[in-house]
């Protein structure tokens, strides 16, 4: 599915925090959206996931009907609730929900917590778990509603580099096997350089540029959006590395 | 620098990596042959209902028994076996028959019925509040029904029904007023629930003021009269009224199984829900239409009885979760059982006598309620 965004504004009370931007996600492809805090990043996946009112158009596939399956994954997770990780990540898959569960919607459940190594914990309350088990969770919730469009904000915040690495294959992996769009908030440049296909660059609600990797992160860009002076190397397998050196 | 990654083999004992496992899938439809044996969440998911329908079942069997216990006692002083037999339509004696038909069987049921309202529409406003203190006590609901009740008592603003329903109805009314102000005030802004809370808050001063206000003009005998209504007390039961509070707790069934899912998506915020396409502001809207109705029906008829509609939950919540089709009809049943206790506390305590429910339930419920979260290691609430 192929999001075309146009002339999106929004605005909190009086401030406006996008005041008009144009942004194109191809099906099949991983977009990282990065960009220093304060860019307007969260209001653009809130704004295409519906949660946020907004001007402009949004287009799926060229219609305004929003997909009635999107993995929506918040930066904000809910913690203190009496809900165990089974029923969080049933409830990604709400409009299809009876009263009495299927069968086909516990074994979606079974099949994303499975993946995401979640299985042991499927009978624990939200509010026992860290905060990167949370964040795993959200992800799975995202996932079982067998979203045609991903969007997900910052959904690696809290995690160590081995599961931040694996949840990016994972979706990665989503986005490649079942022609998903996959928008991510990431604001580590170089897990952006080495799992998007794709990465939009935000500075104060604006897209400053869209690209490769490759094209987009480099010196010039890092050190006039985020005030950074950085160097770039190459690992081993060909991908580049962005090293921070000092604030400008 | 090259860093040579084979320095640091990942150790055989780490359980395989979701990318792992992504990448070389076991077979999760192994555990599922063609025979349809379950797989383990399928397992898992039976063994949590089956549990939850057994709490369910038990708090059923316990009211069931309250309600014996609850007709079985009282003031009169009958041997068990004359009520008994009166019940089951085998009584002897005429008195026999009138006490236990038209004071005790009602009275128990209402305590019943009022219970299961209270803690409904305490458990809907927990949740839609996203709060655990949140009640129809602590968001001025019920002080606007005591002061819609001292409006008849003091002043005798009365609209055209028969007199037995004449204060009912006001505090009826006044219950709705409150939660539509709560509502009203709350959603003006962003419809927030720490924004409802503080209306809620408002609105509960407010209220005690203007009854406060009533109280200082009252004549003596109003003042008294005024104080024992918002003691609460069943002593005012009839079957009429059982028939109504039970029909609104009926009409609110088929809303609440029908919005039972999109609650419990509201436990998880605001902004979650709504991304999981749930009309946030119309479910809040639904869902303070019933807690008015439900707890109006209810203090209308028997006073302010406070705290049922806050321990009920907690006490729901620990025993079943937050997954609302359970917790909602938990919340009910314990709601009752609790009432159905404290009715037959209120008749024990004092031999002969009985002390007003409203007194009982706090006295009773404070030390069980402190006793509740001390022992609950699972503060995430």
């Amino acid at each position: 599915m192929r999001v075309t965004v146009k002339d999106l504004t929004v605005r909190y009370g009086a401030t406006e925090v996008i005041p008009g931007l144009d942004l194109v996600a191809e099906a099949g492809e991983v977009l990282a959206v990065i960009g220093p805090n304060g860019s307007g990043k969260s209001s653009l996946i809130k704004a295409i996931a519906g949660v946020m009112p907004h001007g402009g158009s949004i287009a799926f596939d060229g219609t305004p009907m929003r997909p009635s399956r999107i993995g929506y994954m918040p930066q904000d997770i809910a913690g203190r609730t009496a809900l165990t990780v089974l029923e969080t990540v049933l409830l990604g898959r709400l409009g299809r929900l009876g009263l009495r569960v299927g069968a086909a919607d516990l074994d979606a459940v079974e099949a994303v917590l499975h993946d995401l190594g979640l299985m042991a914990l499927a009978s624990r309350y939200l509010g026992e778990l860290s905060g990167g088990q949370r964040q795993l969770v959200f992800l799975a919730q995202a996932l079982a509603s067998e979203p045609a469009l991903l969007l997900l904000d910052e959904p690696i915040s809290a995690l160590d580099i081995r599961h931040q690495l694996a949840v990016m294959e994972i979706v990665l992996g989503a986005t490649r096997e079942r022609g998903l769009t996959t928008l991510v908030v990431l604001h580590d440049l170089n897990v952006a350089a080495r799992f998007a296909d794709a990465i939009a660059v935000m500075q104060r609600g604006c897209l400053v540029c869209h690209g490769s990797p490759a094209a987009t992160i480099e010196p010039a860009m890092v050190a006039s959006v985020f005030a950074v002076q950085a160097a770039m190397s190459m690992a081993p397998d060909g991908k580049p590395i962005m090293t921070p050196l000092r604030a400008l | 620098m090259s860093v040579d990654l084979m320095r640091f083999p990942r150790p055989a004992s780490l359980p395989p990596s979701p990318a792992e496992r992504l990448a070389a899938p076991v077979p999760r439809t192994a555990s599922r042959d063609v025979r349809g044996r379950q797989g383990e969440i399928a397992q898992l998911y039976a063994a949590m209902a089956w549990r939850r329908a057994a709490v369910l079942l038990f708090g059923a069997a316990c009211a069931v028994l309250g309600l014996v216990l609850d007709v079985a006692t009282g003031p009169a002083l009958l041997s068990v076996s004359d009520v008994a037999a009166s019940v089951l339509g085998l009584a002897q004696d005429r008195t026999v028959d009138a006490i236990v038909w038209s004071i005790r069987l009602p009275t128990a049921l209402v305590a019943l019925v009022v219970g299961a309202a209270l803690g409904l529409s305490g458990a809907i406003m927990q949740t839609i509040l996203n709060n655990p203190l949140a009640s129809s006590y602590t968001l001025g609901v019920s002080a606007g029904a005591g002061f819609g009740a001292a409006l008849v008592i003091v002043l005798g603003v009365m609209l055209p029904v028969p007199e037995a329903y004449a204060i009912p109805l006001m505090a009826f009314l006044f219950a709705c007023l409150a939660c539509a102000g709560v509502y009203g005030i709350g959603s003006s802004r962003d419809s927030s629930p720490q924004m409802l809370l503080l209306a809620g808050i408002a609105l509960l001063f407010l209220f005690q003021a203007l009854l406060a206000l009533l109280q200082f003009v009252a004549s003596p005998e109003a003042l008294q009269q005024i104080v024992f209504w918002l003691f609460g007390s069943l002593q005012k039961a009839s079957w009429s009224k059982l028939w109504i509070i039970s029909a609104v707790l009926v009409l609110c069934l088929p809303v609440l199984v029908a919005d039972a899912w999109r609650l419990t998506a509201l436990k998880l915020g605001d902004e979650r829900a709504r991304g999981l396409g749930v009309d946030v502001r119309r479910l809040r809207l639904r869902s303070f239409a019933l807690i008015s109705a439900l707890t109006g029906v209810a203090v209308a008829f028997v006073g302010t009885i406070g705290f049922v509609g806050l321990v009920a939950p907690h006490i729901a919540r620990m025993l079943v979760g937050e997954d609302q089709r359970s917790f909602l009809p938990a919340s009910a049943l314990y709601g009752a059982l609790l009432l159905s206790a404290a009715s037959i506390a209120s008749k024990t305590v004092l031999p002969g006598a009985i002390v007003p429910i409203g007194i009982v339930t706090s006295l009773v419920g404070v030390p069980f309620f402190i006793w509740l979260i001390m022992r609950n290691r699972r503060a995430f609430w």
